[in-house]
């Protein structure tokens, strides 16, 4: 390694850059969280200020918890990004276990196919989903939410997922076919243990679009019983008076638990178990 | 045990050929070693046998039973890989088990084998280590307990000494001589090394693009070779090859080891100069380049005091020459 990669100068100038970029990232969030403590009349006066004795005011949180059903919108919003999650990580992997693994005709047309969706949005097709969702039936339902969510997640998850299932060694899986493992077995047992960390980056990338998603919870499920946080937290949004306090309260809310989830998978991303399987 | 017999077994992916009709029939209890060049197939015949490839044409019988619509886990055999492909989550107890089980062996039975294994390659110490906390060598020889303890008819060698350093692949070549000899198993086992398969094989099978070239002992490949291309393939260092014509022979080329030119300062038949000299204490190589012939090795026993751009003098060993020709057929 070069001297000049270990300069001070270099250094410093590399964590000027990365932590600019943090404050920049980060300070909307502190924004959001800071104006949650404070009373009306402080978030508009000074809104950069930290929360103080005297504007202190838990008014915010209040509306947000006597509102009622607010439990169950974080519950319908964890219930359709965990379930979304599961379906689009299972089928993602074992369509891209498929497409690494198996020779057969038109193998990379079908890759290219699925691969098609991450450049087209599937808000485009918002129209003729809804009819399908109103034709079965599924309209108000989190089922709906989760169909659609997974259909949205599976392009980039199979893109992904098969780059990393090639380099997953072939020596493994022949060992895994000569001592009778199944082919479940051995995409479940040999190969997703060994692709973990991409998983959770596949995991990370279709759970955060899902969580913040507006449009769909809108469109497909507004009854009160299946609202999502997000669109639950619409309803301090007037057209001409807004619930600032029980907005940002919301928000600072619906932080909590996606960055728990963050935090499950990331420690995924850092821990890599392949060492030892093959040279 | 289990013999195997090839009946012309082609392999081709999409319109290329791999595998160009290969017969071979390997008898119980023989080490068989497939050799031959990076590309010349034998991985791909290997795989063919353990079932993990579909060959395209021919016939392929383990203990005279057609296996070709088997499935690798019912042909009853074992493969030790390149990589060891060991199972990352599993103990080298279940990673050496784990065959047996599938295939629904008692708990007692598995644990039975798996001691029997672990005592031959002195494993006993690390059956419950992970993958991860093994070295190369370790590794390898978990690997090799694993085909052994599923006491297979046939154990599959996928170039299993590739990725450990020099000391320890003379250690593992020892090693599963010592195991053949005690299991008396049908062995194959692929290289690229020649001299693994000097050392190791009752029959060498020396491949080239997809072709069989030879089959025979090793000595009887050494000695005589069919064609120029097994006899440069056998023998290290390389035999050298002499324009036929200069030497005022027939045929195209003659073949000649290195250990058989004589090298001399004073008189000889072909004129040269030494390039370079390798001294490695037992012997010495002198690199000559002698026109027309180009670079010629010899291999002179023990210290040489040969110096570089000495003018020397080489003789051929005319009763251990190969003369080969245009084709580089053997003309006998």
């Amino acid at each position: 390694m070069s001297v000049s990669r270990h300069s001070p100068a270099r250094s410093v100038a590399a964590h000027a850059v990365l932590l600019t970029y943090t404050l920049i990232a980060l300070f909307p969030v502190f924004v959001i969280v800071i104006n949650a403590f404070k009373s009306r009349k402080a978030i508009f006066a000074h809104p950069l200020a930290l929360p103080n004795a005297e504007t202190l005011d838990w008014v915010g949180f209040k509306t947000v918890l006597k509102q009622g059903d607010f439990f169950q919108y974080f519950l319908n919003s964890m219930t359709v990004t965990v379930g979304s999650l599961f379906f689009v990580l299972l089928f993602g992997a074992m369509a891209a276990f498929a497409l690494s693994e198996y020779r057969f005709k038109g193998n990379t047309m079908v890759g290219l196919y699925l691969a098609l969706g991450i450049m087209i949005p599937i808000r485009l097709g918002t129209v003729a989903i809804l009819q399908l969702m109103v034709a079965s039936g599924l309209v108000n339902t989190l089922t709906s939410l989760v169909l659609v969510y997974t259909a949205q997640g599976l392009p980039l998850a199979v893109f992904i997922l098969s780059e990393f299932m090639r380099q997953v060694s072939d020596d493994l899986k022949n060992a895994g076919r000569i001592d009778g493992l199944s082919e479940y077995r051995i995409f479940f047992r040999l190969v997703l243990p060994l692709v973990r960390p991409a998983m959770a980056t596949v995991a990370v990338f279709t759970m955060i679009p899902i969580w913040n998603d507006l449009w769909f919870p809108l469109i497909l499920a507004p009854a009160e019983s299946t609202k999502t946080i997000t669109l639950g937290s619409q309803v301090f949004i007037g057209q001409f008076v807004t619930d600032w306090n029980a907005v940002l309260a919301a928000l600072s809310l619906a932080i909590l638990p996606v960055l728990v989830l963050y935090l499950i998978f990331s420690r995924q991303l850092i821990r890599g178990i392949t060492a030892g399987a093959v040279k | 045990m289990g013999n195997l017999t090839l009946t012309a077994v082609t392999k081709s992916f999409g319109a290329t050929d791999v595998i160009k009709g290969v017969n071979l029939s390997v008898e119980d209890g023989e080490f068989c070693v497939f050799v031959g060049p990076s590309g010349c197939g034998k991985s791909t015949l290997l795989r063919i046998i353990a079932g993990l490839e579909d060959a395209s044409g021919g016939e392929i019988k383990i203990d005279g039973v057609p296996v070709n619509n088997t499935p690798p886990s019912k042909r009853e055999i074992a493969m030790v890989f390149q990589s060891y492909a060991l199972y990352p989550h599993l103990t080298v107890r279940d990673n050496m088990g784990l065959g047996l089980k599938q295939a629904g062996s008692s708990a007692a039975q598995v644990a039975q084998s798996v001691a029997r294994a672990s005592g031959m390659l002195s494993l006993d110490a690390l059956l419950d280590r992970r993958p991860a906390e093994l070295s190369g060598g370790q590794r390898q020889r978990v690997a090799i307990g694993r085909a052994i303890v599923r006491t297979p008819k046939l154990f599959l060698f996928d170039e299993p000494l590739s990725n450990l350093d020099a000391a320890l692949r003379v250690n593992t070549r020892i090693e599963i001589a010592r195991l053949h000899r005690e299991l008396k198993a049908t062995m194959v086992y692929v290289t690229h090394d020649q001299v693994e398969a000097m050392t190791l094989a009752d029959k060498i099978v020396v491949l080239n693009a997809g072709r069989v070239e030879q089959v025979g002992r090793p000595m009887a490949l050494y000695n005589d070779p069919d064609n120029a291309f097994v006899a440069g393939f056998i023998g290290s260092p390389k035999m050298n090859f002499l324009k036929a014509a200069a030497l005022g022979e027939a045929g195209e080329t003659v073949g000649v080891r290195p250990e058989h030119l004589a090298i001399s300062r004073d008189a000889g038949a072909i004129a040269g100069r030494i390039s370079h000299v390798e001294k490695l204490g037992s012997e010495t190589l002198i690199y000559v380049r002698a026109e027309p012939h180009g670079l010629l090795t010899v291999r002179q026993f023990g210290e040489q005091d040969f110096a570089v751009d000495e003018a020397v003098y080489l003789t051929t060993d005319a009763a251990r020459a190969f003369r080969f020709d245009a084709n580089g057929l053997r003309m006998r």
